[in-house]
């Protein structure tokens, strides 16, 4: 038997009235994370991305809100709680990891201070115990001399080891979920390698869900367990990394993937997909991807395409997916 | 027979130091940052070069001063044959333009496109008429877009405006400073096809500075590889990927992110790049290389050809042997 999920969102909409009309940059997305599995979730610029990771945790700036739609954590309702215990939820059972480590760490406070003061608010612990629990998360993500860099500012600290230090304090309280947002993208190759295992390794010792956000395909291809691909606030396609990657259903995936450099090795041309991606307040009619389409037929520009359980594969969004020969 | 564009022993540094009052009050010495230090290399014409190098590698100090946008601290760079900061002339002879990575940021918000891409034709007194109209379609974008201002386009389609403006001036030489890395991997392809059918229509030389070596990969002739202001390895793509001869470039490869979607156990890279003010003495990867004897502590290895390729390595024909055991 499969394990209950950590998380488990249901057909998510984000709305941001304006005077110009609503417009919904996540409009509907559903996905589960079970324990130590990992979540890749991708798209371009403007697809959602950070905007579905914020509306469940509960924060998102007004007039944002979430219109309809459902968060389950552990069992437990979370979209609807009110703010305080929201809050409490997210420190204790929430662990987030930004792409600029300084807004997760106060510039003016020692990290050890961070640390046992993030500890001590979730965990019942004594100050020494705290400490010792501090130094013990430092070392576990892989900081030389953990002790004695307690009492050091965070801009003390090289890119890398400061996006140590927020990935420690996101992980501290021991929370059975990790928002990642771009937690790499700020980073050199070398140093992205090793947050990503570091992720990686935790994930796995702990059964720790994470859901990682990024518009970086190859970030997705080492770190998750299974990807979804967010176009214009929708899920174009969710399934596992290696069958996303290699054999995609999904048209816009499928171009995706022929857009990657690496995946064109030996080519004099990369396929491109004409267009951009709309804006939420300019979203056509019908399946939103079909101006950009190859495959889109007349039903394409009149009806919405079909839910991914709709799928005979359960993971394309789309009324002509692709097949690819076993 | 010389190349179109021929690097030599060029470097350049930066006085980093505090303000003179804080220097005395605190007792600071002086401090000099090397930014890039003895590289050469050449390109020829109608060829790509890449460089890659990760953050503060040196690779936009180097292609500003390839651009005659900054005066090196040592060497010189000669484009077509000229000396191109001895000679004032130099640099507008050889045809020189430059892309930047934010389209944002190099387009200015108050002009309407035709002026942004007439602008350096203008300055030079040269003939306007319909020229905006033809670049734009050149690029892929449309003759009525002439009228319109930045903000009502998309990133890629900035791209492509700075790019029309840089082929305005009709140069031989473009130097492309990460110009898709703010771009969405869709959008990357449009562009980097642009500059592809470019050069092949129009015979252009580029040097293209990038972090991505996917992108590298697909776009080089030759491919150089920076570290710390250095160059570590010289090859062609196709060398670079098989057989990657500089233990950085070894762990550059090892690291990047392979796209098939297996999660490899991989030596994970040691450490971070080095603060550049002091770098290590002799080779500067000394302190994250598997393969550092005293040697490399002591004296830096000069770039010298190897198998096909430059590098910089005082062991590279050992480490060779050991990968081919
Ligand atoms: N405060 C806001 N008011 C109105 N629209 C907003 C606001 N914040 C974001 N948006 C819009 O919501 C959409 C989704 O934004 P989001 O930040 O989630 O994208 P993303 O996928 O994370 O992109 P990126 O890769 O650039 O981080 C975008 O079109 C954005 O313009
Ligand atoms: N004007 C300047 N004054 C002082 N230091 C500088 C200046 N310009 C560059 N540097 C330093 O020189 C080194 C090389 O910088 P450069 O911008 O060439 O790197 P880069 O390889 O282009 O990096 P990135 O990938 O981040 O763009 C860095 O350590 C940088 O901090
Ligand atoms: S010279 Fe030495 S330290 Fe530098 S890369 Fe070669 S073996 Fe490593
Ligand atoms: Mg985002
Ligand atoms: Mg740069």
């Amino acid at each position: 038997m499969t394990p209950p999920p950590v998380l488990s969102v249901r057909n998510l909409v984000v709305a941001i009235p304006s005077r110009a009309g609503i417009s919904r940059p996540v409009n509907g997305i559903s996905y589960d994370i079970a324990p130590g599995e990992i979540l890749g979730v991708v798209g371009e610029s403007g697809a959602g991305k950070s905007m579905a990771g914020n509306a469940i945790i509960g924060l998102l700036d007004r007039p944002a809100h979430i219109a309809s739609g459902e968060v389950w954590l552990n069992g437990n309702r979370i979209d609807n709680l009110p703010p305080d215990d929201l809050r409490r939820i997210r420190g204790r059972q929430i662990g987030m990891v930004f792409q600029d480590p300084l807004t997760s760490l106060n510039p003016l406070l020692q990290i050890g201070d961070q640390l046992t003061e993030t500890i001590r608010e979730h965990l019942p612990m004594s100050a020494a115990q705290a400490r010792d629990r501090a130094v013990a998360a430092l070392e576990e993500v892989g900081i030389p001399a953990a002790a004695e860099r307690l009492n050091s500012y965070p801009h003390e600290f090289s890119g890398g080891m400061r996006q140590r230090v927020v990935i420690a304090l996101a992980l501290c309280a021991e929370p059975s979920l990790v928002i990642a947002d771009e937690p790499t993208t700020a980073l050199d190759v070398s140093v992205q390698a090793q947050i990503i295992a570091l992720l990686r390794r935790l994930c796995r010792d702990r059964g720790t869900a994470v859901m990682l956000v990024t518009h970086d395909m190859g970030v997705i291809a080492e770190a998750a367990d299974r990807v979804a691909v967010m176009y214009a606030g929708r899920l174009a396609e969710l399934g596992p990394v290696r069958s996303v990657i290699h054999a995609p259903r999904h048209p816009y995936a499928d171009g995706l993937m022929g857009a990657m450099p690496s995946l064109s090795i030996g080519q004099r041309r990369l396929r491109q997909i004409p267009g951009a991606m709309p804006r939420p307040s300019r979203i056509p009619p019908g399946c939103a991807f079909n101006p950009r389409c190859p495959r889109a037929a007349d039903k394409c520009r009149v009806d919405p395409p079909p839910t991914l359980a709709d799928d005979p594969q359960g993971r394309a969004a789309c009324w002509f997916p692709m097949e690819h020969p076993a | 027979m010389t190349a179109f564009v021929e690097v030599s022993h060029l470097g350049r540094s930066f006085d980093v130091s505090k303000p003179w009052l804080n220097r005395v009050i605190e007792r600071l010495p002086r401090r000099n940052l090397v930014a890039v230090s003895d590289v050469s290399f050449q390109i020829e014409e109608g060829a790509v070069y890449a460089l890659v190098g990760e953050s503060g590698s040196g690779k936009s100090t180097i292609g500003r001063m390839l651009a005659g946008l900054m005066t090196p601290s040592e060497g010189q760079v000669r484009v077509a044959g000229a000396d191109l900061h001895a000679d004032p002339s130099a640099r507008k002879a050889a045809g020189i333009q430059m892309i930047f990575q934010d389209p944002y940021a190099s387009l200015n918000p108050r002009w309407r496109v035709r002026r942004i891409i007439c602008e350096p034709v203008v300055v030079a007194g040269g003939e306007t008429a319909g020229l905006a109209e033809r670049l734009l379609e050149q690029v892929g974008l449309s003759a009525e877009d002439a009228e319109k201002f930045p903000h009502e386009f998309s990133g890629g389609q900035r791209q492509r405006i700075c790019i029309a403006r840089a082929l305005a001036a009709n140069p031989r030489l473009i130097i492309c400073d990460e110009p898709t890395s703010a771009l969405d991997v869709s959008v990357q392809a449009q562009v980097l096809n642009l500059m592809s059918d470019l050069r092949d229509e129009l015979g252009l030389t580029y040097m293209f500075i990038s972090h991505d070596l996917t992108v590298v990969r697909h776009m080089a002739d030759r491919i150089g590889v920076l570290y710390l202001g250095r160059l570590m390895e010289e090859a062609t793509p196709a060398q670079l990927f098989a057989r990657p001869r500089h233990p950085y470039t070894q762990m550059l490869l090892a690291a990047a992110p392979l796209m098939d979607g297996r999660t490899r156990e991989i030596d994970l890279p040691k450490g971070e790049v080095p603060d550049p003010i002091s770098p290590p003495p002799g080779c500067a990867f000394n302190p994250r290389c598997p393969f550092a004897v005293d040697l490399c502590r002591k004296e830096r290895p000069e770039l010298r050809e190897f198998g096909g390729s430059r590098v910089a390595c005082h062991r590279a024909e050992e480490i060779a042997a050991q990968s081919a055991a």
